[in-house]
Order: structure tokens, then C-alpha cells, then sequence
């Protein structure tokens, strides 16, 4: 199991991601800057969470096109596994490998705390196929711009295809829940091949170890299963 | 040459920070705003032979880099020295 973990000028969830993954494989993920244009091949590249350059002009968007993400975006191509985590996931949507975007949270607030997602039924991903149907996950968010908006036919798509893979979901904590804002609850994505995977929550922050919880090693590893 | 490229959010798109400033500006006596949307402008220089490829060239920009066209409108203005 061969993982690459994109780094910006900003990212800050770049280790954290690192030691999850090499607590489930025991194989320390490589850690790949991004002015480098040329990449070994791997079998799972992730974008990690935090503020590339700086969330100037929008999060995200700076990143897309950097050099590095050429290679991912080949990666992708080839039916290459990606795992975007928040800033991550805006980098994706800002690619167009994945359709929509993330605005601003409705309540104008940074919202920092575990939420509960559900993984979607209908989904057709195989990096989820070792869970549950229906499983409910509990993993933290942290994010200004979570609130995921698409236009009327990227939805239509997205829900026809099984390509919605977690929503926000009612928990103990907060009863019915959307932090954000986005539209029908959506906290992750797919594309059209289930091998790209984009969402809000921060698995990595989430795996035990003094952690609220561990679901999010069991997704990461349910992903690294599915990818090999 | 001289270009002015205005941005703004779609209609139908949320603006929350539009409609805090809304709240905003009512709660200061402005009872008359109405639909506040916020947007950026970007000016930047642009070398090139005439205005028309300044435009062209300016599109462009929007299109790969500046606007997010899923949720934003972009309109550009050049300023024509001659």
C-alpha cells in the first residue's frame, strides 16, 4: 500500500494524516510538496485539511493549480484512488474532478466539533464497500466553508449516480444536525467512478489514542482496504 | 492596459456574509436595503496589442483561475488608452 499525502504552503493537517495512515498500515505515508511535478506512482493520493495559500481568493483554488495536482489529476484519470479531507476536498471541487463547491457557512461561524455522518446506502464507491450500509460515523469537523452548493443538474446527477456519500445526521449531542448549511446535508462526495472521495469531517482526527472517537481510523481503514 | 474584472455571486446562490451585512444595515436605520450581495473586483494590467485581446486574454482568466463559474458571474471592464 503505496500513499501519498499532498502538502501546500498552508496545509496543517498534513501529519496528522500521516500518522493515521501509518498507524493502519505500518508504512509511513510519503509526504509530497507542491512544486513537485513529477510523482513515484502510488496507490491512494490524499489532500490533506487546512488553509492552502493562505484561503486567498478562495479556499482552494490557488492549490488546484499547482503543479503537483497535475500528477494527482493523472492519477485520477488512470482510476487512481484520492482522498480530499476539508481543505482537500475544496481543492477537488476547485479541480473539477469532483462537481459543486464549498461557501461559506450560512451562520458566518467557524464550526469546530464532532458531527455525526452517515455513509449513504446507495453509494457506489468501492473505497466503502467494507462498511456497514447506512453505517453512522462520528468524526470532527472544522471548517469556515463547508456549506457544499451545487447547481440543480450536478445534484440530480450526484443523487441518481450514488455519488453522495455521507450526510450530516441527527446525534445525541445536537439532534438534528447540518453545521453548515449545505445543501441536503451533504458532508461527502464521490465522483462518477466512486474512487474519488471528497468531505468535510477529519477522519484522521478521529482514531483513537485520546481522540472523542475512532471512527475515523475505521473509515480510513475501510478506504485503504478498498483501495488495495 | 488597464482591466477591471468584477466578480459576483449568481443570483439564487446564498450570500450569507451579504445578508449579515443586510441585518446590519437595517439595524443601523437603513430600512430601505434590500438584497445585499457582496463581490470582488480584481484590476490588474494587461500587456497586449489592443482592447479586444485584453478582453480576451482577461476571460480567459476568469475562466481557468479567478471566477468560480459554478457559483459566480464575472464581467470585465478595459480601460482603452487610446
Amino acid at each position: 500500500m503505496r500513499v501519498a499525502i499532498l502538502v501546500f504552503p498552508g496545509s496543517n493537517c498534513d501529519r496528522d494524516m500521516m500518522v493515521a495512515v501509518e498507524t493502519i498500515t505500518g508504512r509511513r505515508p510519503a509526504l509530497v510538496w507542491h512544486k513537485d511535478s513529477q510523482m513515484d506512482p502510488v496507490d491512494l493520493i490524499i489532500l490533506p485539511g487546512g488553509f492552502s495559500f493562505g484561503d486567498y481568493l478562495r479556499c482552494g483554488a490557488l492549490a488546484a493549480r499547482a503543479p503537483v495536482v497535475e500528477s494527482m489529476l493523472d492519477h485520477a484519470s488512470r482510476g487512481g484512488a484520492v482522498l480530499g479531507v476539508c481543505n482537500g476536498f475544496q481543492i477537488l471541487l476547485e479541480t473539477g474532478l469532483l462537481p459543486g463547491t464549498l461557501i461559506r457557512n450560512e451562520r458566518l461561524k467557524f464550526v469546530c466539533r464532532s458531527v455525526n455522518i452517515k455513509l449513504q446506502p446507495d453509494h457506489g464507491s468501492p473505497l466503502l464497500s467494507t462498511l456497514d450500509p447506512g453505517h453512522s460515523l462520528t468524526i470532527p469537523i472544522a471548517h469556515n466553508e463547508g456549506n457544499y452548493f451545487a447547481q440543480e443538474d450536478d445534484l440530480e446527477m450526484l443523487k441518481q449516480n450514488g455519488q453522495i456519500a455521507f450526510k450530516y445526521t441527527a446525534s445525541p449531542a445536537f439532534g438534528p444536525d447540518n453545521p453548515n448549511g449545505a445543501t441536503d446535508d451533504i458532508a461527502g462526495i464521490l465522483s462518477a467512478n466512486g474512487r474519488v472521495l471528497g468531505m468535510m469531517p477529519h477522519p484522521e482526527r478521529a482514531i483513537g489514542n485520546g481522540h472523542p472517537s475512532s471512527d475515523g481510523k475505521l473509515l480510513l481503514r475501510a478506504i485503504l482496504q478498498g483501495v488495495a | 492596459m488597464e482591466v477591471k474584472i468584477n466578480i459576483s455571486l449568481k443570483q439564487g446562490v446564498l450570500d450569507p456574509q451579504g445578508r449579515a451585512v443586510e441585518t446590519a444595515l437595517i439595524s443601523l436605520g437603513y430600512s430601505e436595503a434590500n438584497n445585499v450581495r457582496i463581490g470582488k473586483q480584481i484590476t490588474l494590467e494587461i500587456e497586449a496589442e489592443d482592447a479586444s485581446r485584453a478582453q480576451q486574454r482577461a476571460a480567459r482568466m476568469c475562466e481557468t483561475l479567478l471566477a468560480n463559474t459554478v457559483i459566480e458571474d464575472y464581467s470585465i471592464e478595459v480601460a482603452d488608452p487610446s
